[in-house]
């Protein structure tokens, strides 16, 4: 590997850059492409994307012989806003699968040490916190506090970026008079509302799974159904 | 479970560290798993580095290899011609280097270049 072509996967690292590094497995050359940039052209474009949506690496098979194609993707992030009671069973599950997790609730009776002693969690308002956080195609926003003066800032927020899942607790009913609320802006239909995959979960933790669930559906299937 | 993510995505941590190295005026090896076949314990695209003193940082598997592959980088970074690995169950330099995970992997091994 060349030492630009480190570098350069360097930068893109610490700027959260989604790259793929073409390795010639016969010549050994080496390419570096970054497959979710607008203007970007290559004739393994499409496969890459997938790559890059499945997050795997593998050999591809060409004419020419065989390229590796590596994918280096941010890390996956959730960010939850509201600390509660489902954001206690949401955290560690998502955790688990992978995710760095990292809590809003400017309501620190919620958001706290003692009720979530292994998660970041910030006290900013939601609006605030989201400018600092930057949503990626790697980060899922899940809205937990059934409070519009909360919630509404960081669907707000949410749909002006790039995340690969957007989820809002409530009814059919209360998602209905959100989506009048923000009528003003594009591209609602991206709100999973009501939240979750349909398993019929009854408590927090069901829910829970059942959020998880359709996180892992839009990152795995992307908009396949 | 903070531990486990560090872990799964380290790999550009290490190409971090790899360009640490190199400035250090080591020379340096980079190893990737390319393929995996049955059960084996890290997935393509996982890294490990190795300086010249057969300091690494990193895995391509869970243990069983490493050594092996730490002989052929240092090898490597001399020549500076990469070469493809591979091990499995059944391959004699398996048993060698006592892959008893019965799976296959082979791994791509690369010197870093100075420019």
């Amino acid at each position: 590997m060349k030492r630009t072509t480190l570098d350069q996967l360097n930068i893109a690292k610490a700027a959260k850059e989604t790259t793929a590094l073409l390795t010639d497995l016969k010549s050994g050359e080496q390419e570096l492409v970054y497959p979710l940039r607008s203007d970007v052209e290559h004739p393994l474009l499409a496969d890459l994307k997938t790559a890059v949506r499945d997050d795997k690496s593998y050999v591809h098979a060409t004419e020419n012989g065989e390229t590796f194609i590596q994918i280096f993707n941010p890390p996956l992030r959730l960010i939850i806003v509201g600390a509660v009671h489902i954001s206690q069973f949401l955290v560690p599950m998502a955790q688990s699968a992978g995710y760095e997790v990292i809590l809003i609730d400017p309501r620190s009776a919620f958001g706290n040490k003692t009720r979530f002693p292994n998660c970041a969690i910030t006290n900013e308002w939601p609006d605030e916190a989201m400018e600092d956080l930057k949503p990626d195609h790697r980060t899922a926003v899940v809205l937990l506090t059934h409070d519009p003066k909360l919630d509404d800032p960081a669907l707000e927020a949410s749909l002006n970026s790039d995340a690969f899942y957007i989820g809002a607790l409530g009814s059919k009913r209360t998602h209905a008079k959100r989506l009048d609320r923000l009528r003003h802006i594009e591209n609602l239909d991206r709100i999973e509302g009501p939240i979750g995959l349909d398993i019929g979960a009854k408590n927090p933790a069901e829910i829970a799974v059942s959020i998880l669930a359709s996180i892992t559906k839009s990152l795995r299937h992307g908009d396949k159904t | 479970m903070t531990e486990k993510h560090t872990i799964e995505t380290s790999a550009e941590d290490l190409l971090k560290t790899a360009a640490v190295w190199q400035d250090q005026g080591r020379k340096v090896a980079l190893a990737t798993v390319i393929k995996t076949w049955g059960s084996s314990p890290r997935q393509a695209g996982s890294m490990m580095i190795i300086d010249q003193d057969m300091t690494m940082l990193g895995s391509v598997s869970g243990g069983c290899i490493e050594g092996a592959v730490i002989q052929e980088a240092l090898e490597i970074m001399n020549h500076g011609k990469a070469d493809i690995l591979e091990f499995g169950v059944g391959d004699e330099q398996a048993w060698d280097v006592g892959l008893a995970c019965g799976g296959t992997i082979q791994v791509y091994v690369e010197r870093l270049e100075a420019a």
